[in-house]
């Protein structure tokens, strides 16, 4: 019915033209601006849907591929397509924003058009990233989206402001250039080998590199990605890049450009690079274990609630890196293939998951900040007994966060442990002290926030939720108890892509039959 | 030896652009101080019309004439056509400027012009002389803007620290040149190329490093920038946008005419020095730019990396490499000539927004200037969409495509160190108050010219394919 609407080109593009007129209407008349960006908000996740319901999941090929030539001189094609893995990641993306969009509405009151605008162009260039399928139109995309992120941090943000988002923005631009040498590199030897360089993820697959190079080829990309992700030990711009962002913001870092790192190294680094990944595959497990139990212990002692659940989210996001990189050990340890799809796909889910639950968490301390102006725990205690709706979301999303079977959170974590048990008991029991440490941190946050006596009279003066907060925090929570109770769906889309990705490493996995 | 009458017409432009500044010079004797417009709108007219000829003059095939010592190939028109371009912008933006001030005189726009000529003879000489030739007809008229200004004490400062040491180096240039005559017999560029394999090593050597040093300074490459912060500091803003874009094209095709049209049998030789200079320059750039609190230095610390890498594009010493810096230098030339003119803007009648601090709260003043502003910092700094991010990146594919991946990563490590500086621009147009709430008071032909050039820098940005082909075809 749509095949010949150019449909992902659209879901690129409407929210960053959008953006544009949202921006041309100035800031003298903030509603418009408002609902402008809500429609155009909801335009392109309506947009996105097809990708979903028209996707063909027995397919592991790029679906809703287009192809123009964009730079001829340097073989820069305009080259997007979605596979498994980049289309969840795709509708959590323009499904996040318009929450983002909704929670701005009254709270943000200074250049709203410029702050609508700058969500709106964030969205259509995260989109962009992960539907390119060259990887220079990735790197542009990957690069642009720093800008927005950078405004929104510096504009609405907390006091130090300045400081972190000009950490945040050099932290991920070093992070990146290195991967920016290391395609040109790739380029060359395509060059050298098939007369003509290329930029094409695909192809670039498929280049033979030696050794040598995939090492520094896959360092480059782990820096480029670690950092996005943020991994132990390039984590430091994270917890104040969230703490000063304004509510939306930090949904937008936590729920999708976290992703972004997870997903680089399923496009770029595994199927890239596979002997080298083979080679350091104990240093990703290794820093991905560091941050899942260190940075644990890190949040437990935090006083600030969006600095605990900042390092809360780079301690899940290490059971995503450690999925990721289970697989040669696993074959290693039981001689068999089994269980390297779950450690994948257990990092998928949990990044899905992830950016519900992170984002709501963000939203639950937006909320409260709204209304006290204060992110400490200590200003809180009791909020149960005047905000009883409120506490019954955050209470749910804290279960959530700590992985209680049901949610969402439980399965991605639970996937990856199970793999990790197949890989090394070790692994997976440190693994699984984190939910041990992530209840108690999350838990315990709740407690002292939520429950207890009224603490202050500030808190005995605060409302409840108002409908539209409701309404934010019902969908998320919808949308946990969805993956969490019934996540075939989601893993039945990514199968065929995540198989396939497994095959493409096949001869670099000893033990595959 | 009899007399051959030249073909004249490759260099009709240049001659066109000669009758018209000597007839503007005539016609601005006559024209009082309140009618100083018939000279600006005249001198405009003049680059269009030199920009058009230059355009119809194209040429695919290398035209020499003069016996040789003129030559017309498709880098040469290409190269003439944004120098005259980027000229109009300058003239637009300094006019209001000029009114303000005072200095509305028919001198800064001949004196211009006269660079311009300079400019063209450089980017198209074929001989020794032809490149001192227009070297120093551009230098002087730049050292006679500078200190038009004559009260000012930073301004004439500047112009004789500027003409002190571009007079030692012009003369190294010309010892250098002397040297490579010595030994080769010819000053004619082509020559010399043929009979380098043959000639002295040593004296070729001491020649060569002569007129590497002249063009390092022409170029502004470290060691030899210390000039640069000085004069882009001391100048008015409106000569300060003259010297800081167009010169920089004629001094890489000066580069290039001198270096790979005359000396490329010496391509090993002269490559070490290059990328000794383009380090230091990226290195020590973006460093000391750093600690400026005025953005006139700041931004003459900025184009000494910037000159770092256009010679990055020369080192590697192919065809796509010479493409890349040329590609470099125009793009370089669009931005800068955006990041003064915002200078310009932001200035006014008795205030000069030369400080770093008189960025503060653009974004309440002007939200779209304060976005052009963010588009020229975020290009400078190599960061995509936009065009600066392309240059760099057709200068860093060369790099690691002659296997100088090395340096390549010092280029791309000292970017992220520049982008802090950029930043901070952003950050105070963005994130701060302002200082005082004085509005914008510039005209319309100001808001309008930046407005184009901001969107140049983006529009191009995103559709770069036909001013990188143009490029890369060049040499081909």
């Amino acid at each position: 019915m749509f095949s010949n609407l150019p449909l992902l080109s659209l879901v690129i593009w409407t929210p960053i033209i959008g953006g544009m007129l949202v921006l041309a209407t100035g800031s003298k008349n903030s509603i418009e601006a408002k609902v402008l960006a809500l429609l155009v908000s909801l335009a392109t996740l309506a947009l996105s849907i097809p990708l979903y319901t028209q996707f063909d999941a027995s397919l592991a090929s790029m679906q809703f591929e287009e192809l123009m030539p964009w730079i001829s001189s340097f073989h820069i094609n305009y080259h997007v397509g979605v596979d498994g893995i980049s289309m969840p990641l795709i509708l959590l993306t323009t499904f996040m924003t318009v929450i983002v969009i909704i929670a701005g509405w009254e709270v943000i009151t200074y250049k709203v058009a410029q702050y609508m605008a700058a969500f709106l162009i964030l969205e259509g260039l995260m989109i962009g990233t992960f539907a390119a399928m060259d990887a220079m139109l990735f790197y542009v995309f990957w690069e642009a989206l720093l800008i927005p992120m950078f405004v929104v941090i510096g504009i609405w943000g907390g006091p130090n402001r300045v400081y972190a988002t000009i950490k945040f923005f050099l932290y991920t631009f070093l992070g990146s250039v290195f991967m920016l040498i290391s395609l040109l590199y790739m380029y060359m030897h395509a060059a050298e080998l098939n007369g003509a360089g290329t930029f094409n993820i695909q192809e670039l697959q498929k280049l033979p590199l030696e050794l040598t190079p995939q090492i520094l080829i896959f360092l480059s990309f782990l820096l480029a990605f670690a950092v996005k992700v943020p991994m132990w030990p390039v984590h430091t711009w994270l917890p104040d890049a969230h703490v000063e962002a304004p509510t939306g913001g930090s949904v937008i870092l936590a729920a999708i450009m976290l992703k972004l790192g997870g997903y680089g190294f399923l496009r770029f680094s595994l199927p890239i690079t596979p002997d080298a990944s083979m080679t350091l595959d104990w240093l990703v497990i290794l820093l991905s274990l560091i941050a899942i139990v260190y940075i644990g212990f890190v949040a437990l002692v935090q006083a600030d609630m969006k600095k605990l659940i900042a390092y809360s989210s780079i301690s899940h996001m290490g059971f995503v890196t450690l999925g990721f990189f289970l697989m040669w050990k696993i074959t290693e340890n039981t001689g068999s293939a089994s269980g390297i799809v779950l450690g994948l796909e257990g990092g998928m889910v949990q990044m899905i998951s992830h950016g519900f639950i992170s984002g709501a968490m963000f939203l639950s301390v937006g909320v409260l900040y709204d209304r006290m102006h204060s992110r400490m725990i200590k200003d809180y205690g009791g909020v149960v007994n005047t905000m009883p709706a409120f506490a019954t979301f955050a209470v749910f999303f804290a279960m959530a966060n700590a992985g209680l079977p049901g949610t969402s959170g439980f399965v991605g974590e639970f996937m990856v442990i199970m793999a990790a048990f197949k890989a090394n008991f070790c692994y997976a029991f440190l693994a699984a002290i984190t939910l041990i440490l992530g209840a108690a941190y999350t838990l315990w946050m709740i407690k002292r926030v939520v429950f207890g006596p009224i603490a202050n009279e500030n808190v005995e003066n605060l409302e409840d939720m108002n409908g539209r907060e409701f309404f934010m925090m019902l969908v998320l929570a919808i949308a946990v108890l969805v993956v969490g109770l019934y996540p075939a769906p989601l893993l039945e889309v990514m199968h065929a892509s995540i198989d396939n990705l497994v095959l493409q490493m096949g001869t670099k996995i000893p033990a595959l039959p | 030896m009899n007399f051959v009458t030249p073909d004249f017409m490759p260099v009709m432009p240049e001659i066109f652009l000669l009758s018209m500044v000597c007839i503007i010079m005539i016609i601005d004797l006559f024209v009082k101080d309140e009618s100083r417009g018939a000279t600006y709108v005249l001198s405009l007219i003049a680059l269009i019309t030199t920009a058009f000829l230059s355009f119809s003059n194209f040429s695919d095939q290398s035209i020499s004439t003069f016996n040789g010592s003129f030559i017309l190939d498709p880098m040469a028109s290409i190269l003439k056509i944004t120098i005259c371009i980027v000229v109009v912008g300058v003239f637009i933006y300094a006019k209001d400027y000029l009114k303000d001030r005072n200095m509305y005189k028919g001198e800064y726009f001949t004196l211009g012009l006269f660079g311009v000529l300079g400019m063209m003879v450089m980017v198209s000489a074929g001989n020794f002389l032809t490149v001192y030739l227009g070297l120093e007809l551009l230098s002087l008229s730049m050292y006679a803007m500078i200190a038009m200004q004559r009260d000012s004490i930073v301004a004439s400062e500047a112009a004789m620290k500027y003409f002190i040491l571009g007079a030692i180096a012009s003369g190294m240039l010309l010892y250098g040149m002397s040297m490579v005559y010595g030994v080769t017999g010819s000053l004619d560029l082509a020559t010399i190329n043929k009979a380098v394999s043959g000639a002295d090593r040593v004296v070729m050597s001491f020649g060569l490093v002569f007129i590497i040093l002249g063009v390092a300074f022409k170029l502004g490459a470290v060691p030899f920038h210390m000039w640069m912060p000085d004069v882009y500091h001391g100048s008015p803003t409106s000569v300060t946008l003259y010297i800081a874009s167009a010169p920089k094209i004629a001094a890489f095709a000066m580069m290039y005419r001198l270096l790979v049209d005359g000396l490329s049998g010496m391509h090993a030789d002269w490559q070490m020095i290059l990328i000794i200079l383009s380090v230091l320059s990226m290195v020590f750039g973006n460093i000391i730019a750093i600690a400026q609190t005025n953005i006139k230095r700041m931004l003459a610390y900025s184009t000494i990396s910037h000159v770092g890498f256009i010679i990055m594009g020369v080192v590697t010493g192919t065809q796509a490499g010479y493409g890349a810096a040329m590609f470099y230098a125009i793009v370089y030339a669009i931005m800068s000539v955006g990041a003064f003119g915002m200078i310009v803007l932001l200035s006014r009648a008795g205030f000069e927004a030369e400080n770093l601090e008189d960025f503060k709260g653009l974004n309440q003043k002007s939200p779209w200037f304060a976005l052009v502003m963010m588009a020229i910092m975020f290009s400078m700094a190599g960061v995509p969409p936009f065009l600066g991010f392309w240059a760099k990146l057709a200068v860093l594919q060369e790099a690691v495509n002659s296997g100088l991946i090395w340096f390549a990563v010092v280029g791309v490590v000292t970017s992220v160190i520049g982008a802090f500086y950029y930043l901070r621009v952003i950050k105070m147009v963005y994130f701060d108050k302002p200082v005082d709430e004085t509005p914008l008071q510039a005209s319309m032909d100001i808001r309008l010219t930046l407005s184009i050039n901001g969107l140049a820098i983006l529009a191009i940005g995103l559709y770069p394919t036909a001013l990188i082909t143009l490029c890369m075809s060049t040499f081909a």
